[in-house]
């Protein structure tokens, strides 16, 4: 068995509304700042251990869309490391 | 024979829940979700509130509890399903119904009256009411922004499965009336079948006469 950490990232579709983000960008220009854009995601860290990477990357793949993710708003992706 | 309101950790809506529908004359029991359905349930309903204090998305958590497959199957064997708030929440993360009750356009948390144009009266939840009436319900959510793809949008009201949207007291369905963002001002879809529906609006809190309003005791009678 390897340990792996796998860094998952979910944010919302392009086109799906981010108050929030519309939120914070209006108070970053508040204090001053220029900026273009600003978007929000949210980033999960799940330690696993495996036999393979991709044993590790498929497991994690079904725990994002089992829960972590929505798939009807959200877009996902997996990084994968060997801790 | 009696309609499961079921709590979870968080639900608040649950004992307005029953007292609405006993003031209808329609049984109903607090179900604790941990112990199942009972096995004279002849309905069910996903009150309001804020199980598992909305970690990760609103009605996530929930979403996965056990008790939502005893749900589905119930719903599969044409038990009427009412989420209502949370429980719309709920619903679309488990798949109940289609789309997602997302952040307000707002950012904020909403607690205000609202005025629902009646799309379909032709389901449980609406036929006590007629097309194009204006019926005014209490909206409570931070989440109640419903978002769907824009092709399962066209699908969900080419089958006629839109029970209400925000609209002015004239029954005019605009931008302005819409509280929270929703896609189409939608504010209650019905699932596959018409025996299962969500909405963000509570009928419970206009449903007792010693409280002034009884809008929403039509989609109570839905368990009738």
């Amino acid at each position: 068995m390897t340990a792996y950490t796998a860094t998952v990232t979910v944010r919302l579709k392009q086109g799906v509304l981010d108050p929030e983000a519309e939120t914070t960008q209006r108070a970053l220009e508040r204090l001053g700042f220029e900026l273009e854009d600003l978007r929000a995601a949210d980033q999960f860290e799940i330690d696993i251990a495996a036999a393979t990477a991709d044993e590790a990357r498929e497991r994690v793949v079904e725990m994002t869309e089992r829960l972590l993710a929505n798939p009807t708003i959200h877009d996902y992706e997996v990084d994968l490391t060997e801790q | 024979m009696t309609v499961a309101v079921i709590q979870f950790g968080g639900s608040n809506c649950d004992r307005d829940t029953v007292q609405a529908l006993a003031a209808l004359d329609i049984d109903a029991q607090l179900v604790w979700h941990e112990d199942g359905l009972p096995a004279e349930t002849a309905g069910i309903v996903l009150p309001g509130g804020f199980s598992y204090g909305d970690y990760l998305r609103a009605g996530a958590m929930a979403a996965q509890s056990p008790i939502m497959d005893e749900v589905r199957d119930a719903a599969d064997d044409g038990l009427p399903v009412l989420g209502i708030c949370n429980g719309a929440q709920i619903g679309c993360e488990s798949k109940l119904t289609p789309g997602a009750f997302t952040i307000n356009e707002s950012a904020r948390f909403q607690c205000e009256h609202v005025n629902l144009r009646v799309e379909n009266a032709e389901t449980p939840w609406t036929s006590h009411y007629e097309e194009g009436d204006v019926v005014s319900f209490p909206i409570a959510h931070g989440e109640g922004r419903f978002e769907i793809a824009d092709d399962k949008l066209e699908a969900l009201e080419a089958e006629n499965r839109v029970l209400f949207r925000y609209c002015d007291s004239e029954g005019n369905v605009t931008d302005e009336a819409n509280p929270n963002g929703s896609k189409n001002n939608i504010a209650g879809i019905t699932g596959e079948s018409n025996h299962i529906a969500v909405m963000m609006p509570h009928p419970e809190r206009v449903s007792l006469p010693d409280l002034g309003a009884t809008d929403g005791q039509g989609v109570l009678k839905g368990f009738q």
